[in-house]
């Protein structure tokens, strides 16, 4: 039926944004990145026990202009803030957070005068990873989570507007109350 | 080298060698497992870290690392708020000890020990970024630990917990991230 019918074998008719998000999605490449002891998960999972080269990870990259999924394995500390957000810049379009463990996602035990209360506040995050340290397995499923959500991007929509965009408010298509800060700590319009 | 040196022989030729050289500036002893260590006065901290080096009896030439108590709010902190701990390690004899000092204020702390070890450089700017004691004489007595925004010296027991309210669903108005609540 149709117009699939007219053409030969071997060629399937998808749409552009099915096919690049299938590509993006099946060679993520993580940024090496583990800030405290939830790394040592991140390292179990990329070992051969968990073996993350199945789900088409097949390495980390030492260097953020080969990485698109930044994995914050760890508690982000108040000195290391400019660190991240400059590597969070360094990296290519387009690219992906993974907020791994509770304290890179709240402050997790170490709510006190050294710690970021949360990654978020300097970087957009997609995916929290509970846990502490989250199991290997929940990191793999944050992972596959992150797949389904990178399914319904669009080629069309600037998933980042700016290398200079700061805020997850700035991103299409989400929404969010609070402001975030710069990493020299003034607050975001 | 002697490995095989006596620790009370050690303890006894350091008591016994300060007292003889500095009298009155040694204020006492104090052993905790085997660990022993001597209170020296304040003012004295300097020339009796370098006699300690110098004397090739002893020859203290390295200085491990250097700590700070707070005894804040305990019922012995009449007796000088802050105590400095000098951890002194002897290669030649295989022997470690303890100087230590106590001290009123953050401000009468004792000379810096820079010129006699070097590493008492960078342990004595992370007493000072940590616990706000002012050794005199430091070259450059700086942040070395904490971020350049802090204020304050965390580990000092009034510093206070700067604990920030976890937002949740239920609390989510209060605990709103503002301009006026920056504590974030
Ligand atoms: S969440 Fe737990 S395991 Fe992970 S960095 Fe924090 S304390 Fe370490």
């Amino acid at each position: 039926m149709g117009l699939e019918e007219k053409i030969p074998d071997g060629i399937a008719l998808t749409t552009l944004d099915a096919m690049v998000n299938w590509a993006r999605k099946r060679s993520v490449w993580p940024l090496g990145f583990g800030l405290a002891c939830c790394a040592i998960e991140m390292m179990s999972t990329i070992a051969s026990r968990f073996d993350m080269a199945r789900f088409g990870m097949e390495v980390m990259r030492s260097s953020p202009r080969q990485a698109d999924l930044m994995i914050v394995a760890g508690r982000v500390s108040n000195k290391m803030v400019p660190v991240l957000r400059r590597l969070y810049d360094q990296m290519p379009n387009p690219k992906w957070v993974i907020s791994m463990g509770a304290c890179a996602s709240c402050g997790g035990i170490f709510n006190n005068y050294a710690i970021k209360q949360g990654v978020d506040r300097v970087v957009p995050v997609d995916i929290y990873v509970p846990g502490c340290p989250p199991r290997p397995e929940q990191l793999i499923d944050g992972i596959l989570m992150l797949y389904k959500k990178i399914e319904k991007e669009s080629v069309k929509r600037p998933l980042i507007t700016q290398p200079n965009a700061q805020t997850q408010d700035e991103r299409p298509g989400e929404v969010s109350g609070q402001p975030h800060r710069n990493p020299s700590g003034e607050l975001n319009k | 080298m002697n490995l095989s040196i006596d620790a009370s022989f050690m303890e006894q030729s350091i008591t016994d060698f300060l007292n003889n050289k500095f009298p009155g500036k040694v204020l006492g002893d104090y052993t905790y497992r085997g660990q022993f260590s001597l209170y020296v006065t304040a003012d004295a901290l300097y020339e009796i870290a370098l006699a300690l080096k110098e004397e090739a009896a002893l020859s203290f030439d390295f200085l491990v690392d250097i700590c700070s108590v707070d005894h804040l709010g305990k019922a012995w902190e009449s007796e000088g708020r802050y105590e400095i701990v000098y951890t002194l390690l002897s290669l030649e004899h295989t022997y470690r000890f303890m100087l230590r000092v106590k001290i009123a204020d953050h401000t009468v702390a004792p000379q810096s020990l820079c010129d006699i070890w070097h590493s008492a450089n960078w342990l004595e700017r992370e007493v000072w970024d940590m616990m706000g004691i002012e050794f005199k004489k430091h070259p450059n007595l700086t942040k070395i630990v904490t971020d350049d925004d802090l204020e304050g010296h965390p580990l000092r027991k009034d510093f206070g917990l700067v604990y920030e309210e976890p937002q949740f669903s239920h609390n989510h108005d209060e605990v709103l991230i503002t301009p006026d609540n920056p504590n974030h």
